[in-house]
């Protein structure tokens, strides 16, 4: 149940956008596609959703093979990151339109479109025109229309993308509380690991066309598949020939077993959080403190001090080209 | 003491304020420049209609417009319009989606084509299509002939010439504004479970009325107007062939009288089709 991708691929042109991916989408879970842009999370997205067909392989939606369904026949709700408000028509009918589609009775669907702009705070706005909207509220009305035809399977792509940072958090927790309500299928893709990380249930990383690792978000972050992965979902440096998570670093004011001799370079704060930039030898790793941290450590630039990574963190072997400038640019 | 402090500069104030003096004579000099070139070229022409047609009195417009071959040049001309108008609408229509929505060999040489109605004077249109429908010499009119259609010097010929001026003038207005709208509604009415039909009626059309509208009265206007292509494939014939635009030629050529009183009933209808234009654009703008 849920939804089975098997062996699909997708090229435009020359460029391979999917290349042999598989991937099962659990029944009632909440489940993010993660990845850079252009690594072929969107596409697959579509292809699921049939507005995009693919070369090769098939998808399965609740058992039954959807490969060649089109899109208006495969009750897929979909949520777009520019809104596809239909612009002249009101919240009410833009709710309504599939019902509508359906010809279901006009009481019926007065009463679901009340019910669902009630789910999405926008009851008063019913008679309102999208333009008269905020960028917020028209997602939400977006949402509601989607969820308005009770589909199989919710696909959000990019859904806050379009919206300020103060609105898109609103909205992640508010996706996640509506979700617990509902339990429907649900894949959204998004290039902001926050997001991932905090909205759902299972993580799917998608780079240049590939599944690189799929897990629950505390997984993928403390146990990554590879250094891609390690990379995208938090910050990594470089310490004694390893990657590691610049906060899963000790530091040690004397000597310590293991512990590589390293002078602070440069301090940085940021908030709550000190960063520290250090010269190893071999290599300039760095490490994240809280500020009561650094205070008690008495760091400061042109110490000595002896770094180790933390008992228990999870380290890769540095790959033998420079790998930390590409990871922290992706990561960022 | 309370110090009376200087408030925001107002936010919505113009970065360069008009300078004073010189710059108002320049604007009042261009001004009368603009409205002294739009009388002398516009105005005073068609105010000199209204003066003769007043001038000859209320008797002479009514004979001249309600004779017999008046009132069929009247009934030809609104046939003719409205039949070129409903087809350059549905075809209109048709070219305009498959420009703007898809990618085809050829779109660009198609695109070309479709201006060459505006620029090609309208005899030579006439001209060619005797060339290719007319009866005895014609590419296949001697077929067409045979087979008991008359295309030349009858209502057909006269409504393919008008559909050829006219082609152009929908699909210009609508495909700029389907450019703009994308697929974005297109994709998200398929989502929800809207067949291609259904689509159009709900998203696309709506999306489109106001340039669609636009478009169809600036045709009907042209196609009213229209007299060089329509001359040449009509032959002219009073009391058959004869639209109202012909007829005012005809009449003021040889001298006689309701040339003006016609005329006057032409512009009258332009300037309806004018005013339903600008009352269609500010919605277009606001939509």
């Amino acid at each position: 149940m849920g939804i089975e991708v098997r062996a699909v691929t997708k090229r435009f042109g020359d460029f391979t956008a999917l290349s042999d991916v598989d991937l099962s989408v659990p029944s009632g879970e909440l489940t993010a596609l993660l990845g850079p842009s252009g690594g072929g999370k969107s596409t697959l997205l579509r292809i699921i959703g049939g507005l995009e067909d693919q070369d090769a392989g098939s998808i399965e939606i609740d058992g039954v093979d959807a490969s060649r369904v089109p899109a208006q026949r495969r009750n897929v709700g979909f949520v777009f990151q520019h809104y596809a408000a239909f612009k002249h028509l009101t919240v009410f009918r833009n709710v309504a339109f599939g019902l509508e589609i359906r010809r279901r009775p006009k009481d019926e669907i007065r009463r679901r479109v009340g019910e669902l702009l009630e789910l999405v705070h926008l009851e008063q706005f019913a008679d309102r025109l999208p333009s008269q909207l905020s960028g917020g509220q028209r997602q939400r009305m977006a949402l509601a229309r989607a969820l308005a035809t009770e589909p199989r399977v919710l696909l959000l792509d990019e859904p806050f993308g379009a919206l300020d940072a103060q609105v898109r958090k609103e909205l992640r927790d508010w996706l996640r509380r509506l979700h617990d309500e509902m339990h429907v299928t649900t894949l959204f893709v998004t290039h902001d690991r926050e997001e991932a990380l905090e909205v759902s249930d299972r993580l799917v990383v998608i780079n240049a066309g590939r599944i690189e690792q799929v897990g629950s978000p505390t997984e993928l972050y403390d146990k990554p598949a590879n250094d891609f992965v390690m990379g995208f979902l938090g910050p990594v440096t470089q310490l004694d020939g390893r990657l590691v998570r610049p906060h899963d670093i000790d530091i040690f004011s004397e000597p310590a077993g293991g512990a590589v001799r390293s002078t602070v370079v440069r301090l940085q704060r940021i908030g709550f959080e000190v960063r520290a930039e250090l010269d190893a030898g071999g290599s300039r790793p760095w490490v994240q403190l809280t500020r009561g941290q650094a205070e008690s450590l008495g760091i400061e630039t042109g110490r000595t001090v002896w770094l180790r990574a933390a008992a228990g963190a999870s380290t890769l072997a540095a790959p033998l080209a420079e790998p930390i400038a590409l990871a922290t640019a992706l990561a960022g | 003491m309370v110090r009376v402090l200087p408030g925001p500069p107002a936010v919505d104030a113009p970065a360069v304020r008009p300078r004073r003096g010189r710059g108002r004579g320049r604007r009042w000099l261009l001004r009368s420049v603009a409205v002294l070139y739009i009388g002398i070229l516009v105005a005073l022409p068609l105010a000199l209609v209204f003066q003769r047609t007043i001038a000859d009195g209320a008797g002479a417009f009514w004979d001249a417009i309600s004779a017999p071959d008046a009132v069929h040049a009247f009934v030809i001309t609104a046939q003719i319009a409205l039949i070129a108008v409903a087809i350059n609408t549905v075809f209109g229509l048709g070219v305009a989606l498959l420009l703007a929505r898809y990618r085809f060999a050829g779109r660009r040489l198609f695109n070309l084509l479709l201006d060459i109605p505006v620029s090609v004077s309208p005899i030579v249109v006439g001209l060619a299509l005797v060339l290719v429908y007319g009866p005895t010499q014609g590419w296949f009119g001697p077929r067409l002939s045979d087979a008991g259609v008359q295309v030349i010097f009858a209502l057909p010929g006269m409504v393919l010439a008008t559909c050829f001026v006219t082609l152009p003038l929908v699909v210009r207005e609508i495909v700029p504004v389907l450019q703009e709208e994308g697929l974005d509604q297109d994709v998200a009415a398929r989502s929800l479970g809207a067949n291609s039909w259904q689509r159009f009626g709900r998203v696309t059309l709506p999306t489109i009325r106001w340039a669609l509208a636009y478009g169809v009265v600036l045709s009907l206007a042209r196609a009213i107007g229209e007299y060089g292509a329509v001359r040449v494939v009509s032959g002219d014939v009073i009391g058959q062939t004869q639209t109202a635009t012909l007829r005012v030629g005809d009449l003021a050529e040889q001298g006689e009288p309701g040339a003006y009183q016609i005329s006057l009933v032409l512009v009258l209808f332009a300037i309806l089709c004018i005013v339903g234009i600008s009352l269609l654009r500010p919605k277009e703008k606001k939509s």
